[in-house]
């Protein structure tokens, strides 16, 4: 599992806090966050392992952003604890927050290797700049989601898909092993969704570990290890089939989820995004 | 040929054009360079406030020296550190919108310094000055402070670029690289208000914010990155400042005011070149 390329090795061991082995890569337990009182997330337990593939579903409103700015420390939890291989998000930089794509000013003056490079600045520190060794880097991880030749343009110029993969290339220049991905597949068309699967794909045999929010049910079936049912609580976290349960299903999305039958076996039909009537 | 030469060294001769050139050309760099961060972020509004609320402390320092004109650059400095440092505050724990609170605050501040101002019988050309700049009044000490000042807040940017690149484009990837956000920040809103001190004689209070948004928005729209976007605010403040004090000297219009309108013609300029880019 674990085939990082030398440099991403050699670099890994020198500027993270120590990895204490046989520990899971992620340990969340008793997490709580509170807005204003009202609880966005309510005591979330649960363990990740090196080199797995998580979705993370429930419905909108449902915490799921939460809980991966929580786990990346942007956001400090009201009660309970994040560990990161034993250690708290602090201590690490190789956790990265891919962000929706909505909650970027694409018209900002940066360009798509501007960006990338922006992953190097944890291993950089202050008052130092990035140099060949950083810009070979930032290439070989544009390279590797295969936009290498869409480095010098502008993020405006960008398609949905290839904005996503400009974030997993600066989560890879970052060296990050746990990669939290915010929707990166709404608003995709298929072919664009298929590409972030491949590279989802490649991710895994680099060793990286994914939690990945989504709200299509059928895709965190299919392409996933685990799949974890959120609604402010955790409502079930495990192989898909025995988390997607009718009744796990319908406590979590209410009225907002249909079952059919299909096929020997459900189709789940119902809220996927903006809180409409979108069936 | 000789007439246009003439034309433009003729002004030369005076040495308070000498300064007031060399002031408008260095104020230009630095407001737009730090200018770039208030429009890449959305701060004119706050710019503006931080601009206007200065007027307090100058008019304490004015109504304290007796009208000397010295100290006042320390009056200034002290008052904007403070009021940039404040907002923060005083917004955090307000249950009104931070545009809200800074619009009450700045505005009460403002209308304390006029007051102040006023009280004194020779204060409407002083305040003019406070007002809207009064560059061709600057002197040597005066252009030493800004060269100082104005060279600090344009090393502090080179140190952190990239740190304020980051913050700026992506505050949670920058928490996820644990980045000392809230520092960075602070140390933004303490560089704008040197900014605006540095320039509060060129410009003055009333049309601060111009020097603050217009080169950098002009630049915004002809460039893709944010070094070539600060480097072409620098040279079109700097241009600006040297065509519009030109101006000023042979119309006789007010010198922050003909500094600001090439700004703005600039920005019509730059406009209109997007404009028909997009099209085409």
């Amino acid at each position: 599992m674990s085939t990082f390329t030398t440099p991403f090795k050699s670099m890994l061991t020198r500027h993270h806090a120590p990895h204490q082995p046989g520990t899971p890569i992620l340990a969340v337990s008793g997490l709580t966050v509170r807005y204003n009182g009202l609880a966005a997330l309510d005591d979330v337990t649960f363990d990740l392992h090196a080199g797995e593939q998580v979705a993370v579903v429930g419905p909108n409103g449902a915490g799921k952003s939460t809980l991966l700015k929580a786990v990346a420390g942007v956001l400090a939890p009201t009660a309970g604890t994040v560990t990161v291989y034993g250690q708290g998000p602090g201590g690490h930089i190789c956790i990265a927050y891919v962000p929706q794509r909505t909650a970027v000013d694409w018209q900002f003056p940066v360009t798509v290797r501007d960006v990338v490079l922006m992953g190097r600045i944890g291993q950089l520190g202050l008052f130092r700049h990035p140099g060949k060794r950083d810009l070979a880097q930032v290439h070989e991880c544009l390279e590797l989601v295969g936009i290498a030749d869409l480095a010098n343009r502008q993020i405006n110029e960008l398609s949905g898909g290839q904005q996503q993969r400009m974030f997993i290339a600066r989560a890879l220049a970052q060296e990050a092993e746990l990669m939290l991905m915010d929707e990166p597949l709404t608003g995709l068309d298929a072919p664009s969704q298929e590409g972030i699967f491949q590279l989802l794909r490649d991710l895994r045999a680099r060793g990286v570990t994914i939690m990945l929010s989504t709200h299509d049910l059928d895709q965190a079936v299919q392409y996933f290890d685990r799949v974890m049912l959120l609604n402010r609580r955790l409502l079930g976290f495990g192989k898909p089939a025995e988390v997607f349960t009718p009744e796990r299903l319908m406590v979590a999305y209410g009225g907002h989820l249909h079952l059919m039958p299909f096929d020997g076996g459900l189709v789940a039909v119902g809220d996927t995004c903006c809180g409409g009537d979108r069936r | 040929m000789i007439n246009l030469l003439d034309r433009l060294i003729a002004p030369l001769q005076y040495p308070f054009m000498v300064r007031g050139l060399l002031a408008a050309v260095m104020v230009g760099v630095v407001c737009a360079v730090v200018g770039t961060y208030v429009v890449l972020r959305g701060m004119a509004f706050f710019g503006d406030a931080l601009a206007h609320s200065i007027l307090p402390g100058v008019a304490v320092g004015y109504l304290v020296g007796g009208g000397a004109r010295g100290p006042l650059f320390w009056w200034a400095l002290g008052t904007a550190v403070l009021a940039s440092l404040g907002i923060g505050a005083i917004s955090k724990k307000t249950k009104v919108r931070e545009d809200t609170a800074t619009g009450v605050i700045f505005a009460g501040a403002f209308a304390l310094g006029i007051a102040l101002i006023s009280t004194v019988r020779s204060y409407t050309v002083d305040l003019t000055h406070f007002l809207f700049g009064d560059v061709l009044g600057v002197s040597w000490g005066d252009l030493t402070l800004i060269a100082i000042f104005g060279g600090v807040v344009l090393l502090i940017v080179a140190a952190f670029y990239k740190e304020f690149l980051v913050l700026s484009f992506d505050p949670i990837f920058a928490a996820t690289m644990r980045l000392p956000a809230r520092f960075f920040e602070s140390l933004l809103l303490v560089l704008i208000a040197v900014t605006i001190v540095v320039s509060l004689q060129t410009v003055g209070v009333a049309l601060m914010v111009a020097m603050l948004v217009t080169p950098a928005a002009t630049a915004y729209l002809l460039t893709k990155r944010m070094l070539p976007m600060m480097a072409l605010a620098a040279v079109i403040a700097a241009a600006s400042g040297v065509v519009g004090l030109y101006l000023s000297y042979y119309t006789g219009v007010a010198s922050g005011a003909a500094i600001v309108l090439t700004c703005t013609a600039c920005f019509g300029v730059a406009w209109g070149i997007q404009t028909v880019r997009q099209r085409g």
